[in-house]
């Protein structure tokens, strides 16, 4: 019964979205202020229903009620109830659904918060944003029913593929698709500035609050999603140019420069025709990555249960959107007067170019995604684009916008002064060319571009160290002044320079896995072989039940010259259902640092296969990440940011003079 | 086809433990060499990954084979020249430099150059910009600042 409810709720919600879509917009044509009202109670409507139809699925998922296909098919009575929860998602039709969710809740987050935004704009942007919503719910509806039924039902259902059984799984999608949907209230917003023909830097100001949810959401799903498949792989590794993953890297790279091209809009009132584009593909991009993850076009490690015929469904909704909003920025981006003048060194300059960077990585990553695809299309010829391209093209490009980001970062509005900024930078300059020179003289061999990675990292991080100093500092000020200074700093600055450190370093994290060590081989009981640092001693293993698998532990324990520094227990783990196994790789993080322990499954011979790593400051990638996340979310919490700030300022200037 | 499904069935039934402690050379030097020639290659029969990183048997065949004819003297160039012909361009992670794969290789230097010409051009479009100060302004300047 909860089930058809939840069936009936997403019924309800597409009709809610066409209302939604269409309403609003006669009502912004036709200047009746009632109807452009009407997009505030749709939107929260919306997601209202499509939340009650995420619940029952949540519902069913949670009870295991297999006489639900989708249930069967992805779940299993003995799972732990957060796997049975994760599992709505872990497959095609759920995680369409938890996409809707999203969509429908960025609705109405801004039917909710967006009190301050001009009325006809917000009307615009919601009937796009149902648009959208519409298309999904009638995708979903149409062709990837999750409330379907089976009859009889059966005892117990397939199991949830066991890759999947992870808390990464818990994780990993909602804070990916929060960054990847979020992106849609961005693109709905420059759709309503182009059917309005108008823009200007209060527009700018507006989107910013959603750009940094969406965006810090994206980097944390990302780097979540990295860190997931460096423990479960076995080796470590943390990304491979997947073409998944390169689906969520491009609105990243896209959304990084909207976020960069918005803050000129925002200050300057420049760049505007630019900015609107950049909304416009950054979205593209996350619906494009919906089209390839989910079409099953490109082979991948996340091609669960996915289907040609859905695919081309998407593939129209992409096209129809993306021409769609092309056509409309052809029409209309021409109307959209240019302001603020700058001159080419300045903050605007460094950001122009920021931009021309991260659009040409994302353009990179599109055809060496693609490219493969359209040659055996065309020629028959089959090519692969692999990391080692990925690192030889991107690589170097994203090193190069790493390395002018304290420049831009350093640069004042309008007018720089590149001199002033290369003293500025002096110091953190010379310790990164320090850096070099230290590597090249200590170590032999290895990857080119590791010592160069590392080098620009001390950069950035110094860099934006430099700039907080200059700050405070600025005409050789005393401690005191510069920490009140410092304090009175707006928190935007703030957020900024720790998302720039964060940069840094990632960078750095990346460059030191050029500098880890790496023992294969087989341990007999009591044996003792080091890697890096440490000695790591086979004490035994074990076989124990979970709750859904059998699981061979290792126990390794760990020394330094002799002291003991912890046990690590890296297991197998054999999930009946599915007869799968999985690797639990042991990792301790030392410092910056890890040691990541994985085993294989015992040898007849009762000895074990393992694989021993040490990979210094590789925690710093994750941490990296997370750092320009918070950065993003320190930038959201400024006041002056706030969408209601504006309108308070204003009313009480208004009142002042009465 | 079958066979390919069968393959990564077992690819997906065991996440990669790719190389194995029984596949490693004794010389050290050569094995670098083994791992590094290895990552530049693709398991044909797996999901983007390199035969480095891969469990499945052909991954397996290959690395022996590369360490083979490592051992036998072969420079990493003739090993590769010898994969190439026997499973094509396919094998290759990093693409070769050749006309059908001329429009990916240049791809980022050409979206680059394009895109500075644009900035460029934009740049020359728009109105010169508001005269500079006179001295009278500056100097009036100096003393309000």
């Amino acid at each position: 019964m909860i089930v058809e409810a939840g069936h009936f709720a997403l019924a309800l919600a597409l009709a809610l979205s066409l209302l939604q879509a269409g309403v609003p917009f006669w009502g912004a044509r036709t200047g009746d202020p009632t109807l452009m009202r009407v997009a505030d109670g749709t939107a929260l409507g919306q997601f209202f229903f499509v939340g009650l139809a995420f619940a029952a699925l949540a519902y069913a998922h949670l009870t295991s009620d297999f006489s639900v296909v989708n249930v069967e098919e992805n779940s299993h009575s003995a799972m732990p109830a957060i796997y049975k929860f994760s599992g709505v998602w872990g497959n095609h039709e759920g995680s369409m659904l938890l996409w809707s969710t999203i969509l429908a809740a960025f609705g109405a987050l801004v039917a909710t918060t967006g009190g301050a935004l001009p009325l006809r704009l917000r009307a615009d942007a919601l009937a796009v944003q149902g648009l959208i919503g519409a298309a999904f719910l009638a995708f979903i509806l149409a062709t990837s029913d999750p409330f379907a039924r089976l009859s009889p039902a059966p005892f117990e259902g397939r199991d949830l593929n066991p890759i999947l059984q992870d808390p990464g799984l818990a994780i990993h999608p909602p804070m990916l698709y929060i960054g990847y949907v979020g992106f849609s209230i961005v693109f709905s917003f420059a759709a309503a500035a182009l059917i309005e023909g108008r823009i200007d830097a209060a527009w700018a100001r507006f989107v910013r609050p959603y750009t940094l949810v969406a965006w810090s959401f994206l980097t944390l799903g990302i780097a979540m999603g990295s860190y997931w498949a460096y423990y479960t792989l076995g080796w470590g590794g943390f990304w491979f140019w997947d073409p998944v993953e390169n689906a969520s890297l491009m609105p990243w790279l896209a959304g990084t420069a909207f976020l960069h091209s918005v803050a000129v809009m925002e200050k300057r009132d420049a760049l505007k025709v630019w900015t609107i584009f950049l909304a416009v593909l950054a979205f593209s991009f996350s619906l494009l990555g919906t089209f390839l993850v989910r079409s099953g076009v490109l082979t991948s490690v996340h091609a669960f249960a996915n289907d040609p015929k859905r695919g081309l469904v998407i593939l129209g909704i992409l096209g129809a959107f993306v021409a769609g909003s092309l056509a409309l920025f052809a029409w209309r981006a021409p109307l959209l007067r240019q302001g603020g003048l700058f001159a080419p060194i300045s903050r605007e300059g460094a950001l122009v170019v920021n931009n021309l960077f991260l659009t040409t990585s994302c353009a990179t990553v599109l055809i060496g995604t693609l490219y493969p695809l359209a040659l055996e299309q065309f020629t028959g010829q089959k090519i692969s684009v692999g990391a080692p391209f990925f690192n030889a093209t991107c690589g170097v490009l994203l090193l190069a916008t790493g390395f002018l980001t304290p420049f831009g970062y350093s640069l004042a509005w309008k007018r720089g002064d590149l001199l002033g900024v290369a003293q500025r930078l002096a110091f953190a300059l010379a310790c990164g060319v320090a850096t070099l020179v230290a590597i090249l003289a200590a170590t032999r061999g290895g990857p080119v571009l590791a010592p160069i990675a590392a080098a620009i990292a001390v950069f950035v991080m110094l860099g934006a160290v430099s700039e907080v100093a200059a700050r405070g500092f600025r005409g050789r000020a005393k401690v005191g002044v510069a920490l009140h200074r410092l304090a009175g700093l707006p928190l935007s600055f703030w957020g900024g320079t720790l998302a720039h450190f964060g940069v840094g370093m990632l960078m750095l994290g990346l460059a030191a896995t050029g500098f880890g060590s790496e023992v294969i081989a087989t341990m007999k009981q009591g044996q003792t072989l080091t890697v890096g640092p440490y000695e790591i001693t086979y004490d035994g293993s074990r076989t124990q039940p979970g709750p859904n698998y059998q699981e061979v532990v290792a126990d390794l324990r760990v020394t330094q010259d002799g002291a003991r520094v912890t046990t690590l227990s890296p297991a197998r783990r054999n999930f009946g259902a599915r007869k799968m196994s999985t690797t639990q790789a042991g990792i301790a993080t030392l410092w910056l640092g890890q040691l990541y322990l994985s085993i294989n499954d015992l040898a007849p011979d009762g000895t074990l296969p393992v694989r021993l790593y040490w990979k210094p400051l590789v925690t710093l990638i994750w941490l990296g990440a997370v750092a320009m996340a918070l950065g993003g979310a320190l930038s959201l919490t400024d006041r002056r940011l706030r969408i209601g700030a504006p309108v308070r300022a204003r009313s009480s200037r208004e009142a002042a003079p009465a | 086809m079958r066979w390919r499904l069968a393959l990564l069935a077992l690819v997906v039934a065991a996440p990669a433990f790719a190389v194995q402690p029984g596949e490693l050379l004794s010389d050290p030097t050569l094995e670098a060499r083994a791992r590094s020639l290895s990552a530049q290659l693709r398991c044909l029969v797996c999901q983007n990954e390199s035969i480095d990183e891969s469990d499945a048997t052909l991954a397996k065949d290959i690395r022996l084979l590369i360490r083979e004819r490592i051992v036998k003297g072969e420079n990493n160039e003739a090993i590769r020249d010898f994969l190439v012909s026997r499973y094509g361009d396919f094998i290759l992670l990093k693409p070769p430099f050749k006309a059908s794969t001329l429009l990916l290789w240049l791809s980022a230097p050409l979206t680059l150059l394009l895109g500075a010409y644009a900035i460029y051009a934009a740049s020359r479009r728009r109105p010169a910009p508001v005269a500079a100060l006179s001295e009278e302004e500056e100097r009036r300047l100096r003393e309000i600042v």
